[in-house]
């Protein structure tokens, strides 16, 4: 069952001059883990804001479908590239932000900030300040944030973009986990080709502005095999298209 | 040049010995007659006037009608300041049409409103808060409205991300948290300037610590002067020291 439609959107900040991103089409399935992969400045961000409502497109439209409303959750979750943890808010309390406003008693959110905080490893970190996390223990702390709300959906800017190759790959490996556990809809933006083939059931090529999709691939099974001749092929693949003008 | 940062013991050290040197060469100067006599009393004439002002109970009434004319003008002057100067920095409709009124208002120093806070107030307390409301509210306006501008506009895409969407919802999760630092920095400032303000807000004859220097400035009686700049000095260093201590509870995450 499908979970978000994006039908026919567009975005303009100017008034229908120029585009951000137009005439995107896209559904994403329950469970599903997708890849938006683009290059820079493509408006892939953009295009994760109207997703998650923070932003109305100006032409066509985005429903997401979420199956029945559940108390003490939120339909959409969203992960920054940069972390954004509020610094006047102990790692605890900046997990606890998505849950205030819910009606959730305190002993509550605090469990439930308990329990996202082990599962990103963070339990030690609870009571810290954001200026004492590393880079790679700010971003998980983002991730316990958006998990905490128990979302529909995962919605991921560039999560470990601004991290060295070997945390990256410690938190790509961990998120995979993460979503085997849980299964939820992921989202995922990034203009990584190999991240995007590790990570992701399906990929989804936007072009440069106005972006449109310029391919929608499904990636085989897993565990992936980076050097295997069929990723590799794909790899290449990816490339020439978010390189083609 | 490296800087080396030194202990908090060392620099309290530094500080009172720097005090002690001010006031040995003040005596030595007086003394020697290098100044001339009669134009600065000695720190040892104080002692004997500080006495006097304490014995005829002077002193502690003056503390005491300070401290109230102080204490109510400083938190009418900083609530008030500080909300316009949240409202204005955070709603662009009200920042734009209060500009003209905030240019014409502000330079006109407390002192200049002495004529009207008689007027409007008469010669009582309510006329001396009244100018030290006023000299506190600048420094909490451009305070709080410089903080509000500088909050990284990001954090509200974070608020809204989570639920946080409403102006009070923003104001609470974001604007007021990030603005912390800033609005703190204006009190503490205002703090000093609200001091230095009850002189000019008792000058017109409300009796408090300002009064009772006018009184004694008019009789040439210099040493109760310096008695009542350093109890002024003293109670300025004792508020805001206290006010470091919340300052610094309160700031905890900026380390």
């Amino acid at each position: 069952m499908s979970l978000v439609h994006i039908e026919d959107a567009g975005l303009s900040h100017d008034g229908g001059e120029s585009f951000v991103f137009r005439h995107v089409t896209l559904a994403l399935e329950s469970g599903q883990f997708v890849a938006v992969l683009g290059p820079s400045g493509a408006g892939k961000s953009t295009l994760l804001r109207v997703v998650m409502g923070l932003v109305p497109p100006t032409e066509g439209r985005v429903t997401l479908t979420a199956p029945a409303h559940r108390d003490g959750t939120r339909g959409t979750a969203l992960v920054f590239q940069d972390a954004r943890l509020m610094p006047w808010r102990s790692v605890r309390k900046n997990v606890e932000l998505g849950l205030e406003g819910l009606g959730i008693p305190a002993p509550e959110r605090h469990a439930r900030a308990e329990r996202v905080l082990k599962l990103v490893g963070l339990t030690a970190e609870a009571g810290r300040w954001p200026r004492q996390l590393s880079g790679g223990q700010r971003q998980r702390a983002g991730v316990a944030r958006a998990l905490v709300t128990d979302p529909e959906l995962l919605l991921m800017d560039e999560p470990f973009g601004a991290l060295d190759a070997i945390t990256r790959a410690g938190l790509q490996q961990e998120l995979l986990e993460i979503w085997r556990e849980t299964r939820k809809t992921v989202l995922f933006v990034t203009h990584d080709v190999e991240e995007a083939i590790l990570m992701a059931d399906r990929i989804v090529v936007l072009s440069g502005r106005p972006a449109a999709v310029r391919a929608d691939i499904m990636v085989g099974a897993r565990p992936r095999d980076p050097s295997s001749a069929e990723m590799r092929a794909l790899t290449s693949e990816l490339r020439r298209l978010i390189a083609e003008p | 040049m490296t800087e080396r940062r030194l202990s908090g013991r060392v620099r309290l050290g530094l500080s009172l010995s720097g005090l002690i040197v001010l006031f040995a060469l003040w005596q030595a100067a007086v003394k020697s007659r290098l100044v001339p006599p009669g134009i600065l009393p000695a720190p040892s004439e104080l002692w004997p006037a500080w006495m006097a002002e304490i014995s005829g109970g002077f002193w502690q009434q003056s503390i005491l009608d300070s401290l109230s004319h102080y204490a109510t003008g400083l938190l009418a002057g900083s609530v008030l300041g500080t909300s316009a100067g949240l409202v204005c920095g955070s709603v662009p409709v009200i920042d734009a049409a209060s500009g003209g009124i905030v240019r014409m208002l502000r330079p006109i120093p407390g002192l200049a409103w002495v004529p009207f806070a008689i007027l409007w107030f008469g010669l009582n307390n309510a006329g001396a808060t009244f100018v030290i409301a006023i000299s506190v509210f600048w420094i909490n306006f451009y305070a709080a409205w410089g903080a509000v501008k500088a909050v990284d506009r990001d954090l509200y895409e974070v608020a809204a991300a989570f639920g946080h969407r409403g102006f009070f919802s923003r104001l609470s999760c974001v604007t007021l948290p990030a603005a912390m630092p800033g609005l703190l920095a204006g009190l503490r400032t205002g703090l000093g300037q609200g001091w230095m303000s009850v002189v000019a807000a008792e000058l017109f004859g409300v009796p408090g610590i300002g009064a009772r220097m006018m009184q004694a400035s008019s009789l040439l009686a210099t040493d109760v002067v310096v008695v009542y700049m350093l109890t002024m000095a003293a109670l300025y260093a004792l508020t805001d020291f206290l006010f470091g201590l919340v300052r610094d509870r309160l700031l905890r995450w900026q380390g």
